[in-house]
């Protein structure tokens, strides 16, 4: 259970204080998957930041009793100038695990071939998309943290990062920010839209959408269709 | 939950005890992983962490030597470059090496149970494990060849040595904690510890100077190190100056507000 209270972000800039989150509340269980929408700057990546634990916030709890990952198809962490391998031993050392079982699955997953030996800044985007998040899925967290995972990789990636994340772990806790609407709808079954620093959430993906929408003053053009709520 | 889980920790982060409480896979795998980004795998590899510093002070050494530089005494000069030009590289490049070391491994913030002083201590074990090896390496083979008579007090000269190690580690996270916040520190740090070089200790002995600049010149707490480091060194051949009661306790003052300040810091800091 991840419990978080009345979470409040300030950032100090050139032109004052600029409070990202104003009081955000709300319990994630395991299994449950909250999909947050907001447009850009809406703090979405913020609140990802402080769930995390890298970043501490200006006032308000966040507790857990649960393991939480770093955000998702975040390939910060890695060092450019090292390999692959080397980046998965990193890992393997910080987490206190078998480095050997880890670069066969990472070798398996990624199919990065002969790469996996050669430094990560000689990968393309797709490339390091592939590694960062086949390291992700080496460590068994609780809770994950997704951010915006659907901007990044082909079509079988996308596929393969589904079943990892959607399918062999569909017991866990999840975050999910998207821009994506119909990701967030199709893998979520809580959703919450962040504006103006505060969180309204919704058991109805329909409903945050349409307030969403609203919000960031989408108009349909002449002939749009709606989102299907998939019944499947 | 799958056995592969990793610890439950609690949220909470960046509290001194914890910071203290260093772990040591951690900065194992953080030592490995500067020193790969650092001196990568191509032709000697790490073994430039103590080269870089050997060609130093060899330099340093031909140098003085060739311009029979003046220091106030009528000892080896090989001996006074070895031990003057080793400490500085000690006490300026643990700085030189800590200040914006949290910027450069900003992204490590996302492993929680890695921590801000965990990145410092990892270079600063770096920084002396480099300068330590480069000193006795070199002091070895001096010794060996002649051209240098041994320590007449191996102990002493170590514990000069861990003075002015602590000192300069002390002032490398105060200064790499602060750096993160502006980059005055960053702007500063070159000139100063340029300045200081020659202030140092490094280039004269503290007996040889007028007595109006001994006081003066004792205020600089890595003036005492290397001192201390002479004495072990060169025994009753020279009178060495140095007061661990003023050095020891300033260093320990020091290594608190190194402390604070990496606290501090954590607390504020944003990856990106």
């Amino acid at each position: 259970m991840i419990r978080v209270r009345d979470l409040r972000k300030i950032y100090p800039t050139r032109f004052g204080e600029n409070l990202v989150l104003d009081g955000i509340n709300f319990d994630l269980a395991m299994g449950e998957r909250l999909g947050i929408l907001g447009r850009n700057g809406a703090g979405k990546s913020t609140m990802i930041r402080l769930i995390s634990g890298a970043e501490l916030p200006t006032s308000g709890t966040i507790e857990s009793s649960m393991s939480i990952s770093w955000p998702l198809a975040f390939g910060g962490a890695f060092q450019h100038q090292l390999t692959g391998i080397d980046n998965i031993r990193f890992i393997s050392t910080i987490y206190d695990q078998d480095f050997q079982s880890n670069l066969a699955f990472v070798e398996d997953f990624a199919e990065l071939g002969p790469y996996l030996r050669e430094p990560v800044r000689s990968y393309s985007s797709g490339m390091r998309a592939r590694l960062a998040f086949a390291i992700s899925m080496i460590i068994e967290f609780d809770c994950f943290l997704i951010d915006e995972i659907s901007a990044v990789g082909d079509a079988r990636f996308h596929d393969r990062c589904n079943a990892e994340l959607f399918e062999k772990r569909a017991d866990r806790a999840m975050i999910i920010i998207s821009h994506d609407a119909a990701y967030v709808r199709d893998h979520c079954n809580r959703w919450g839209v962040l504006h103006d620093g505060k969180m309204v959430q919704y058991d109805d993906f329909e409903l945050a959408y349409a307030d969403f929408k609203e919000l960031i003053g989408w108009k349909p053009p002449p002939g749009w269709q709606e989102l299907q709520v998939s019944t499947a | 939950m799958a056995s592969a889980s990793p610890s439950e920790e609690p949220v909470s982060r960046g509290s001194l005890l914890n910071s203290l409480r260093v772990n040591r896979r951690i900065l194992g795998a953080l030592l490995v992983r500067e020193m790969l980004t650092r001196y990568g795998r191509h032709n000697i590899g790490f073994l430039w962490l103590f080269v870089e510093p050997m060609i130093f002070t060899v330099g340093v050494t031909i140098l003085w030597t060739a311009t029979k530089s003046v220091h106030g005494s009528d000892l080896p000069i090989v001996a006074f470059a070895l031990t003057g030009y080793s400490s500085v590289l000690l006490w300026r490049n643990m700085p030189g090496r800590c200040i914006g070391a949290l910027w450069a491994n900003l992204p490590l913030m996302y492993h929680r149970n890695i921590k801000v002083l965990d990145i410092y201590i990892a270079r600063l074990l770096l920084e002396f494990g480099g300068a330590t090896i480069s000193f006795s390496v070199l002091g070895l083979i001096l010794i060996v060849s002649g051209w240098l008579d041994p320590p007449d007090d191996v102990l002493k000269v170590a514990g000069g040595w861990l003075i002015l190690a602590w000192f300069g580690g002390a002032l490398a996270v105060s200064l790499g904690a602060l750096s993160h916040n502006t980059e005055l520190v960053d702007k500063l740090w070159h000139p100063f510890s340029y300045l200081l070089f020659p202030l140092s200790g490094a280039a004269f002995l503290v007996d040889a100077l007028p007595r109006f600049a001994q006081e003066i010149v004792l205020w600089i707490p890595m003036v005492h190190g290397v001192e201390m480091v002479r004495d072990g060194w060169f025994g009753d051949q020279a009178r060495a100056h140095y007061d661990l009661g003023y050095v020891i306790p300033l260093s320990m003052a020091l290594s608190v507000v190194a402390l604070m300040t990496v606290r501090w810091i954590g607390r504020r800091v944003v990856p990106e």
